[in-house]
């Protein structure tokens, strides 16, 4: 029988809700011809996370789900000693989502010193340095499970992956949300005219769609192999991102009619008179529903 | 374009404000521009195909002239209320020492659509000029110092004023220079924008 890559995933300060979306993968059968896990709060496991705590059990990757706090009591323990002792028997941590990664919603909450393991937002935290070389990083609100998986076979193949400032496979997180997005036309003629749930518009401009500026492969590689916020009508809300979340995701920020947080690496100077040309244009197909009938 | 052919064009269309403000738009002809340049009509169209073509560069011309002056008042570590008056005091300089060039934009421009409506749509010829003012409004209601409102109420009433001032000066109508009212336009227009 083949050796399977044995994983542990700790759920610290979360919601549980990057578990759920990883049983959204639609080939786990074929995940767990590859992988096992030692422990999982939710999937049937080899240890039970008392033994996980008591023994040293060997694991290749341990999997963090949540934000990390000094003071944060997991099974009567601290789950900082739980990463201390598993980041020594594993070759790779992972970070599983934006609260493991950046400290996400729960950077909000009272416990001591709120982060990710190495993000407090964009800021880089000290402490856990000397796992940085061995750290990946799946941010998202939850993570795309094709992302999560396709970076732990790349890990089990010992692919060089590449990844970005914040440890992120570039892969999946060079892109922005923006890139391929079926309303990129309304957003070139600065058309937004949208109504939540519907085909047309770009939400951009003033449904607070955050799209042209968060990285992530949602357009790229669809949810549920089927769809994805923006192309369903509902704004990106940036949940990939350090700042996740900003307040008022359903409306843009604007200062005199100027969003205040343009598309990546955009300046203001060349979004503006870009703007000003298209805007100028009044395309009638793009005003029109797609299905008049 | 060579720098010599763009030094050409710029002769041109300094040439060609002259004599729209003296003359008028429509009586001025493109063999009066040549004449004034002692240049032969035919190169004239070597620069400039046709009298509309020559109107659309010049107002672009206008506008990135304004946009230069503007963008460096935005770019510098002032307050808000200081790059109003800046601005208020080039519009107004400019008006006193160029006045052909307001001249343009407000009796020529503004009032013979007809010749900008292919090519100068919406705000496209004079996109230099309102993309400074735009990141003077949104930069001062960053900093809290204007309100946060519709672009266009508050585009209008600061170039509306400042359209009307120049146009009253140019009827001879003021009481007092242009450049006198400097402090009190800049000090009505912060006022009527600030938060």
């Amino acid at each position: 029988m083949k050796k399977k890559v044995r994983i542990l995933w700790l759920g610290l300060i979360t919601c549980n809700g990057n578990t759920h979306s990883f049983l959204n993968y639609t080939h786990l059968e074929q995940f767990f011809n590859d992988f096992e896990f030692i422990y999982h709060p939710i999937i049937d496991s080899e240890y039970s996370l008392e033994d996980i705590i008591s023994q040293d059990v060997a694991c290749d990757i341990l999997l963090i789900e949540g934000a990390i706090a000094d003071d944060f009591i997991k099974a009567d323990v601290l789950g900082i000693d739980i990463i201390k002792k598993y980041s020594n028997i594993v070759s790779k941590i992972v970070t599983v989502g934006t609260c493991a990664t950046f400290g996400g919603i729960f950077k909000e909450s009272h416990y001591e010193n709120v982060s990710g393991l190495h993000f407090k937002e964009e800021k880089r935290t000290e402490k856990y340095n000397h796992l940085f070389e061995k750290t990946i990083s799946i941010s998202g609100c939850p993570i795309h499970p094709e992302t999560l998986v396709s970076t732990l076979y790349a890990i089990k193949k010992g692919l060089d992956l590449k990844l970005d400032s914040y440890l992120r496979p570039k892969e999946y997180f060079a892109y922005t949300v923006h890139n391929g997005c079926t309303r990129n036309e309304y957003f070139e003629y600065k058309v937004d005219h949208h109504h939540f749930g519907e085909l047309e518009g770009c939400m951009f401009y003033d449904h607070g769609c955050q799209g042209p500026l968060t990285h992530g492969s949602c357009n790229k590689i669809l949810w549920n192999e089927i769809n994805s916020k923006t192309r369903a009508g509902l704004p990106c809300m940036g949940c990939t991102e350090p700042s996740f979340p900003k307040q008022n995701l359903f409306s843009t920020k604007k200062n005199m009619g100027i969003p205040e947080f343009l598309p990546v690496g955009v300046n203001k100077r060349v979004y503006l008179t870009l703007a000003g040309i298209t805007k100028a244009f009044k395309i009638d197909r793009l005003q029109k529903k797609l299905f008049d009938d | 374009m060579t720098d010599k052919k763009q030094q050409k064009k710029e002769q041109i269309m300094l040439a060609s404000l002259g004599l729209f403000a003296s003359k008028g738009f429509y009586n001025t002809t493109i063999p009066d521009i040549a004449l004034s340049l002692k240049m032969s009509v035919g190169n004239m169209y070597n620069y400039f195909k046709s009298k509309d073509l020559l109107a659309k560069e010049i107002i672009k011309f206008v506008s990135s002239y304004f946009g230069k002056k503007i963008r460096a008042i935005n770019e510098e570590n002032i307050s808000t209320k200081e790059k109003t008056r800046k601005i208020v005091e080039i519009y107004f300089q400019t008006a006193i020492v160029k006045p052909e060039m307001l001249d343009y934009f407000l009796r020529i421009y503004l009032s013979t659509r007809e010749v900008f409506k292919d090519g100068c749509e919406g705000m496209i010829c004079v996109n230099d000029f309102v993309t400074e003012i735009m990141i003077y409004f949104e930069e001062g209601v960053k900093c809290g110092d204007l309100r946060d409102q519709d672009f266009f109420n508050a585009f209008g009433l600061f170039m509306g004023y400042l359209g009307g001032m120049v146009f009253l000066q140019g009827e001879n109508v003021l009481p007092k220079k242009l450049n006198e009212y400097v402090d009190d336009v800049s000090d009505n227009i912060y006022k009527a924008l600030s938060a």
